[in-house]
């Protein structure tokens, strides 16, 4: 058998490619925060928490209305993304004027709510999302079984990684956007309706964290609990990548999906911390991350 | 205020007159906080004189150097452990445990300093977080730390050898001295000059630097003395309580003591401790009541609140108000 | 004068404070009412498990008690202790020195138990353990003033892993949540495997609350062991079966072994993904007649199926509340004797015995999660494989490290 770095090399392959679906997973949400600071300069501590809304409103929907994945994969962050719309527009809006900090102080108490109201209605055992059908079961890609539906994360997790970047980078939309957060007052005078603009992008960028809510409620088990880690590792993603930087956010998730996901195979106990440590060299020698325009 | 006075001695007056009447408050609060443990109860009292100092050495760097730390865990954690793991192991007195451990978490500081102090905002925040993570990561690891069970009864021992902390009452005094020493210290650096060139640093660097300031150096004393002061709580924090755990290394214990200060009032000398007391308090009353399960409920909308409204936190809204009305 | 003003402001604003403190804490000593404090995570991860249903079943036991004992009142304070030993050692401090608290019931993370019974130790209070796993609670960390009732990592090492052993599941990777309770429950199962004949082929250590387990499963599927034991808790190990199942071990001919589960993961797992898995339990609520009938009422008022820890709070609180009425006492030393002295024998355990390291010695039960199809109801989740013996189960004293067993 053919061995890397001691792991047989088939396991090598197989934890590699698990890496980057975990890596494709990273950036979509990551995605979401860095559009949120890119446009608003807010830092969206409440990430976390509207990805565990997504995944409720998904299992709720089914639940209750018996609505399936593939129209709750749309419905679902719709609905959470219409609730950051109202968050937007009563709450952060009346900080936009102020320091950045405020705002991520501001998020982290609306985390602090959304989370133990919903440990207080649904206790934290958590509940099963099932897979849906057209999805279940795998394929051996022969140095692994590969499950159909983590293939499918990927798929989606990538297209709209690039359908956002397109989006923003790309189409006159996105200049608009662009352009209302470095000067709101010349668009204005252009007739652009900013606050409408910044109001609508806050609810998008939470609409891709519930997005991956979604995604994940087959996977994971849909507990209260299920952002609260996952906030400070896509926190240190968008970082790394450079605050707001939306390239940089998708290429760093997948980068450290994969570096996690070594990490998993050579020292699994640092697997929660070498993104930390990654984030901490990057800073060192590149103060404002791999992608970022500067300070 | 008498800066707006006109007449060097009218306002050398109304100084001197502001000064008796500030000795004369520090006197009322020292004389409640002699009696207080006669009336509350006096472990609790020292857990919020144990969070005060903590407070109190987080809004050094925030209030008066515009820094905000999100690793200060790190420095409460490193302060008990060190001091927890020397009390259990060797037959020292609790001071020189506490001592040890605050160096500790001075040296850890300087470090940390080192690393973070050239980088702005949400970057210096993010980079002290990290660099606590790690820490947090290396004391869940370290055998010594005693993993997520901590370091279980730490004997409280003899203060100088002579007197008994087991003791409440005497142990309670012997808090209230080790906070009043960390909270003079930070009111005397706050009115020295070098608290002037932070201020200075706080609301322009660029100007600071170009007036020959080296800001660096500055910033670096700053964060060591917070770090200090935090590892101080976290020594005295473990002496008390006879318990070093993996709690206090853990970011939510950052997040907490932002809270505390931004409630208290960022950037006012007593803020950070009746933030703390407020905090405290609120968690204690509420874990005990039917509302036990809401307490983060709770905290959060606070957080929500004073964010929208009163920024300026309890003690800052009451000096604007003064200001406002009495002037 | 801003400095002054502050200081006032100050000033009033502590002293209201310390008013309502002072108010709250200032119960008059009173010898006249029998005190107990429910301390238990009641806003995170253990939630389920104890939580605010375990208040309702310590509840339920002084109500059945007739809700005074030799006379006097009864009353019951509760606390969440946020699963840090720090609140937990203040809350039990102020407890016993302010409130006179005489019991302290609950106690769930390992941490928060140890905490607690190290300040109890030595006092008049007495502390009955339900919630934690660690052993160490009546071996190295042992009191005279505790007792641990519902179970242990000892018996759960011992009654699954000897039991899949059994089965032919010779070759073990392990899954092991990376604290020392992960750590105490791997060194446990490997006793047990390699004592019967197996081994341990491999494993990892994850860093508690992992999201993801993909990686470790598809490294316990190269691994090529027949068993994936699972030694870590809560949302980890439902976590972990969930990408077990996703990933095919079941199909590949790997057996999943979870070493600790409570009837709450696996109602969240529900029997599709959990079904055919094996575990052990200190009770179970289908399975006799008086557990059935404890847990009917429990039921309509919760709305929930008691978990054995559940089960647990209400049989000690109620073998507790028998001791005091039959000494007359609530100092610990007192009741203690008496629940050594006397078998337990109600719906959670039949002739139970307390230890004198303070270990309540019952009967453990191995239990096969039931199929989808064997299933009726969302709560009728577990078949009864096998009974193991109480004194088969736990850890014999005299391997014990405890300082009270001479």
């Amino acid at each position: 058998m053919t061995m890397i770095f001691g792991v047989p090399a088939a396991a090598f392959y197989g934890q590699l490619l698990l890496g980057l679906i975990n890596g494709a997973f990273y950036a979509l949400l990551s995605l979401g925060l860095a559009v949120i600071f890119g446009l608003l300069k807010i830092i969206n501590f409440a990430h976390g928490a509207q990805y565990m809304l997504g995944a409720f409103a998904a299992y709720l929907l089914l639940e209750t209305l018996g609505i399936n994945y593939w129209v709750a994969l749309f419905l679902a962050p719709i609905i959470v993304g219409a609730f950051g719309v109202v968050i937007e527009r009563f709450l952060l809006r009346r900080i936009t004027h102020i320091d950045h900090i405020y705002g991520l102080l501001l998020t982290f108490g609306l985390a602090l709510v959304i989370q133990g109201t919903f440990t207080n209605w649904f206790g934290v055992s958590g509940s099963r999302y099932p897979v849906p059908e057209a999805l279940q079961g795998g394929i051996n890609l022969g140095f692994m079984y590969l499950p159909i539906y983590r293939a499918w994360i990927v798929a989606v997790a990538l297209v709209v990684c690039f359908a956002v970047w397109f989006l923003i980078e790309k189409t006159k939309l996105g200049g608009y956007l662009r352009a209302g957060t470095e000067n709101s007052a010349l668009m204005q005078a252009f007739g652009v309706n900013v606050p409408l603009l910044v109001t609508l992008t806050y609810g998008f960028g939470v609409g891709l964290a519930a997005l991956g809510g979604v995604l994940a409620a087959p996977v994971y088990s849909v507990s209260p609990d299920m952002g609260s880690n996952l906030l400070i590792v896509v926190f240190a993603v968008v970082v790394i990548g450079g605050m707001g930087s939306i390239v940089g956010a998708i290429l760093t998730g997948l980068m450290m999906g994969i570096v996690e996901g070594l990490t998993k195979v050579y020292y699994p106990e640092a697997s929660s911390v070498v993104i930390f440590l990654v984030m901490i060299i990057v800073l060192l020698v590149r103060p404002s991350g791999l992608f970022g325009k500067g300070t | 205020m008498a800066t707006t006075e006109t007449k060097m001695t009218a306002a050398q007056a109304s100084k001197q007159a502001e000064n008796r009447r500030r000795y004369l408050l520090y006197a009322v609060l020292l004389a409640l906080a002699l009696v207080a443990p006669l009336v509350a109860y006096p472990v609790f009292l020292m857990k919020i004189l144990c969070f005060a100092l903590f407070a109190c050495a987080f809004n050094l760097l925030l209030g008066y150097a515009g820094l905000l730390s999100f690793g200060h865990a790190a420095f409460l954690a490193t302060g008990g452990y060190m001091t927890g793991f020397l009390l259990s192991n060797y037959s020292i007195t609790p001071e020189v445990g506490i001592i040890t451990g605050t160096l500790a978490a001075t040296v850890l500081g300087t470090f940390f300093g080192i690393l973070s102090i050239r980088r702005q905002g949400i970057y210096f925040a993010m980079i002290t977080l990290a660099l606590a993570q790690m820490i947090f990561f290396m004391y869940l690891q370290a055998d010594f730390t005693g993993g997520e069970d901590g370091l279980q009864g730490v004997p409280r021992g003899h203060l100088f050898g002579i007197f008994d902390l087991s003791n409440n009452l005497i142990m309670y005094y012997f808090v209230l001295a080790v906070f009043l020493f960390g909270f003079l210290l930070i009111q005397r650096t706050v009115h020295s000059p070098f608290g002037q060139v932070l201020k200075a640093i706080r609301e322009n660097e660029p100007r600071a630097i170009s007036l020959g300031y080296n800001t660096d150096i500055y910033k670096l004393v700053a964060f060591v003395l917070s770090a200090a002061l935090a590892g101080l709580a976290g020594s005295t924090k473990t002496v008390v309580f006879q318990l070093a755990s993996l709690g206090d290394a853990h970011w939510h214990m950052s997040g907490e003591i932002i809270l505390m200060t931004l409630v208290g009032g960022v950037g006012t000398l007593f803020g950070p401790v009746l933030g703390a007391t407020f905090v405290l308090t609120l968690e204690h009353q509420l874990s005990q009541s039917f509302l036990g399960d809401w307490v983060d409920v709770i905290l959060g909308v606070i957080f929500v609140v004073v964010v929208l409204t009163f920024r300026a936190g309890i003690v800052g809204e009451i000096q604007k108000f003064m200001k406002k009305n009495f002037k | 004068m801003k400095m002054m003003k502050t200081a006032l402001a100050t000033a009033i604003v502590s002293s209201l404070f310390m008013g309502v403190t002072a108010h709250a804490d200032g119960h008059e000593i009173s010898d006249n009412e029998l005190r107990i404090g429910y301390l238990a995570d009641m806003s995170g991860t253990y939630r389920d498990l104890a939580g605010p249903n375990g208040e309702e079943a310590l509840k339920m036991a002084i109500e059945d008690f007739g809700g005074k004992v030799k006379g006097k009142n009864i009353t019951v304070m509760s606390a969440d202790d946020r699963n840090s030993p720090d609140v937990a050692s203040s809350t039990v401090r102020e407890w016993i020195e302010s409130d006179k608290v005489d019991m302290i019931q609950g106690l769930v993370a390992s941490s928060v138990s140890i905490a607690s019974t190290k300040v109890m130790n030595g006092t008049d209070t007495m502390g009955l353990v339900n919630g934690s796993a660690a052993s160490s609670i009546t071996n190295e960390h042992c009191t005279p003033n505790h007792i641990h009732w519902t179970y242990d990592t000892y018996p759960l090492a011992n009654g699954t892993a000897s039991a899949v052993v059994a089965e032919g599941g010779k070759s073990w990777f392990m899954v092991t949540a990376d604290y020392a309770f992960g750590h105490a429950l791997e060194s446990d199962v490997t006793r047990v495997v390699e004592s019967n004949g197996g081994e341990i082929v491999g494993g990892v250590r994850h860093p508690l609350s992992t999201d993801d387990f993909s990686s470790y499963m598809l490294q316990a599927q190269s691994s090529g062991a027949d068993v994936v034991g699972l030694a870590n808790a809560g949302g980890d190990t439902v976590n972990s079966i969930i990408t077990a199942g996703e990933f095919g071990l079941a199909q590949a001919g790997q057996t999943v072994a979870a070493l600790l589960l409570f009837l709450t993961d696996v109602h969240a797992l529900g029997a599709e993904t959990a079904q055919g898995i094996q575990l052990t339990t200190g009770w179970y609520w289908d399975k006799d007649k008086d557990a059935r009938a404890w847990a009917d009422r429990f039921y309509d008022r919760t709305g929930a199926r008691p978990s054995m820890v559940h089960a647990g709070i209400y049989s000690s609180t109620m073998h507790y509340l028998k001791g005091v009425e039959a000494t007359g006492s609530d100092k610990a030393s007192d009741v203690r004797a008496w629940m050594a002295d006397n078998e337990i024998n109600d719906m959670f355990a039949k002739g139970g015995y307390v230890r004198e390291d303070g270990r309540m010695v019952h009967d453990m039960y191995l239990a096969e999660v039931k199929t989808p199809a064997e299933s009726e109801n969302e709560w009728d989740l577990y078949k009864i494989v096998r009974t193991i013996p109480g004194d088969e189960a736990f850890r014999p004293l005299s391997q014990s490290k405890c300082s009270l067993v001479k």
